[in-house]
């Protein structure tokens, strides 16, 4: 079937069988290759991407549904050349390893810091509970997200002053 | 003067009435004493207590998740109006530190407060009427050994005239049978033990069997499936849905690790059951399941049939999934089943049709209770709710799927599964359903597969030190 996908604020238009998961489409037919297979199952959260401002299992998201409804992948969190606060936070934090699972940790951490960019600890891992990191960097990554809240409410800041 | 004497004879009949009801109603206060010294109790008898307070899952209502343990204050809407429960800690202001075993023992036999004030019957001693003095005592002893809390619950918001305590006089009267469990010296030690459990502090039917509009037990309807916490708690009669027969083997290893093969999880409110019950030595857990079982009773024939069909077919190996055709998906277009289908083969049969045993894969439907149950409430809590993990150790995980479906796509994915996976006939006003799950209109507590105790972040008691 064909559909429409607004990824990362394109529209793009697939021809694919609408029993696929949307991962695989973000991944072979789109090319976004940020949002990772992991188990397939829905279990380990390193497909997580957002839609519609929510945290989503992308493996176990039917594709079929997803027309007119907006997805973000880490590539829309920002470039390489102009890293947005949640990579500039994980870069700065060295919050990967392996790396495996962090676009889909980075995709909870951004659905969470757009409701709330000063989240407890305990909002925190509520929010990551999902997200599986077999590394061992969860500290590092607690620290990552806390950090981009704080770049987030900065940069923020200089607008409100603005504003008032 | 006709008229006066008639007046007069009405106000001595009312009089009398009053205090009649005052003598019903009126309990005595017993006298505050000093907080016991915990280490008045025994170390065995306090054991003893805290098994048997798994039993009575009294954490479970006594405390607000992520918050001290018993220390009360947990919200319990029902029919009437919201209640709070209340603190159970040894704390003499705010919790029961004050109350003497006597008082403690009168409560659980008659639901009445140190005060004498009556309590609701959402503490339900309607069962805890059963506990003998003894197990009394050992409870007694496991809670005056806890953690102190100071913590005063917040009132009750019930309307007139239900925030009148002295009406549930009149409550007991009529539904109350107070007094010990009576053997049934027909049936084994066992038996007897199960159904002491079962019946008494374990209180199954407090859950398991139907209410009336007056909020008590129908004893005429015993196991016949209840609701708790937005959960229907499932006939565990003759009437379970559960399309594999339960037998005393498969109870006690549910109820021992709250999963089995032909059964699934344990989730909602039964899973602080099952992970309470952790605590109970084997000997009790398989009490409970011979009684539990021989109340369900012997299936038939052609209800044995059908569940060996399905444990063959389950044997098998993955089951084969309905090819997805394919159809405009915009709701409210197409056939609502090709929907449901195209659904499921992206979102479930990865898990549900998958390799993985229990409880780490996903149940075949066709052995599942949800599916084939009479009412979707659970498999609507499941679906849009998933099945958090719990922390610090490996359990059944289910991905929340109230971000990605629809009210219609979850109300046409469900009636795919009772098509596909249930002889049963197909649910009704199932979007409307939804809906209300999901705006919390309808209520549901969500937790993860595990124990209350053992998963304290997520959703049990903090034991005080923490936080």
């Amino acid at each position: 079937m064909a559909i429409s996908l607004n990824v990362n604020g394109e529209t793009h238009e697939v021809d694919v069988d609408p029993a696929t998961p949307l991962l695989y489409v973000l991944r072979n037919d789109l090319e976004l290759n940020g949002a990772k297979f992991g188990c397939g199952l829905g279990q380990c959260g390193s497909c997580t991407v957002v839609v519609d401002g929510a945290a989503v299992l992308s493996c176990v998201t039917p594709v079929s549904l997803m027309e007119g409804r907006e997805i973000t992948t880490v590539e829309g969190l920002g470039t390489i050349e102009e890293p947005g606060p949640l990579q500039t936070a994980f870069i700065e934090m060295q919050a990967a390893q392996c790396g495996y699972c962090i676009p889909g940790m980075m995709m909870s951490a951004h659905a969470l810091l757009t409701r709330n960019q000063q989240p407890s600890d305990r909002e925190i891992r509520d929010a990551l509970m999902t997200n599986l990191c077999r590394c061992g960097t969860h500290m590092r990554i607690m620290a990552a997200i806390r950090r981009a809240g704080e770049l987030m409410q900065q940069a923020a800041a200089p607008s409100e002053r603005r504003a008032g | 003067m006709r008229f006066i004497r008639i007046l007069a004879a009405v106000l001595i009949l009312i009089l009398i009435v009053a205090v009649g009801f005052f003598a019903l109603a009126w309990r005595s206060e017993i006298e505050p004493v000093a907080a016991a010294d915990p280490s008045s109790f025994s170390e065995d008898l306090v054991q003893q207590g805290a098994r048997l307070a798994a039993v009575g899952n009294c954490i479970a209502c006594h405390t607000v998740p992520g918050q001290p343990a018993f220390a009360g204050g947990l919200a319990l809407p029902t029919p009437f109006g919201t209640i709070h429960s209340t603190n159970i800690t040894p704390d003499p202001e705010t919790g029961i530190g004050n109350w003497s075993e006597e008082a403690f023992q009168r409560a659980m036999r008659e639901g009445v407060d140190r005060e004498g004030r009556h309590l609701y019957p959402a503490f339900p001693y309607d069962h805890y009427t059963r506990v003998t003095d003894e197990d009394n005592r050992a409870l007694y002893a496991f809670l005056m050994t806890r953690e102190p809390v100071r913590s005063t619950p917040p009132e009750n918001d019930l309307p007139f005239p239900y925030n009148l305590r002295p009406i549930l006089a009149g409550w007991k009267l009529l539904f109350l049978d107070e007094g010990p469990f009576q053997p049934d010296t027909a049936q084994s030690e066992e038996w007897n033990r199960g159904a002491y459990l079962a019946e008494g502090l374990g209180h199954c039917g407090a859950c398991h069997t139907p209410r009336n509009r007056f909020g008590a037990v129908e004893s005429d309807r015993h196991f016949g499936g209840g609701e708790a916490e937005g959960w229907q708690a499932y006939a565990i009669n003759a009437n379970s849905p559960a399309p594999i027969p339960w037998d005393t083997d498969s109870l006690a290893f549910y109820l021992r690790n709250g999963w089995h093969q032909w059964h699934g999880v344990s989730r909602g409110p039964m899973a602080e059951v099952t992970g309470n019950l952790g605590l109970l030595p084997d000997s009790d857990i398989v009490a409970i399941a011979t009684y539990v079982a021989s109340v369900m009773g012997e299936p038939d024939e052609a209800r044995r049939a059908r569940a060996e069909e399905l444990m063959a077919q389950a044997a098998e190996g993955p089951g084969e999934v309905q090819a997805a055709p394919a159809v405009d998906t915009q709701a409210g277009a197409g056939n609502p089943q090709d929907r449901g289908a195209l659904i499921y083969a992206s979102a479930c049969a990865g898990c549900h049709n998958g390799s993985k045993p229990q409880p780490f894969g996903g149940l075949r439907f066709s052995l599942s209770t949800a599916v084939n149950a009479p009412n979707p409430q659970n498999i609507v809590n499941v679906v849009l709710f998933g099945l958090p993990p719990s922390d610090g150790q490996a359990s059944a995980v289910m991905p929340a799927f109230a971000n990605v479906l629809s009210d219609q796509d979850v109300a046409d994915l469900l009636a795919h599964m009772r098509e596909q996976y249930s002889d049963a006939p197909a649910w009704e006003n199932l979007v409307d359903l939804v809906a209300r799950t999901r705006s919390g209109d309808y209520k549901v507590v969500i937790l993860p597969a595990d124990g209350i105790e053992r998963g304290p972040e997520n959703i049990g008691a903090s034991d005080g030190a923490e936080e």
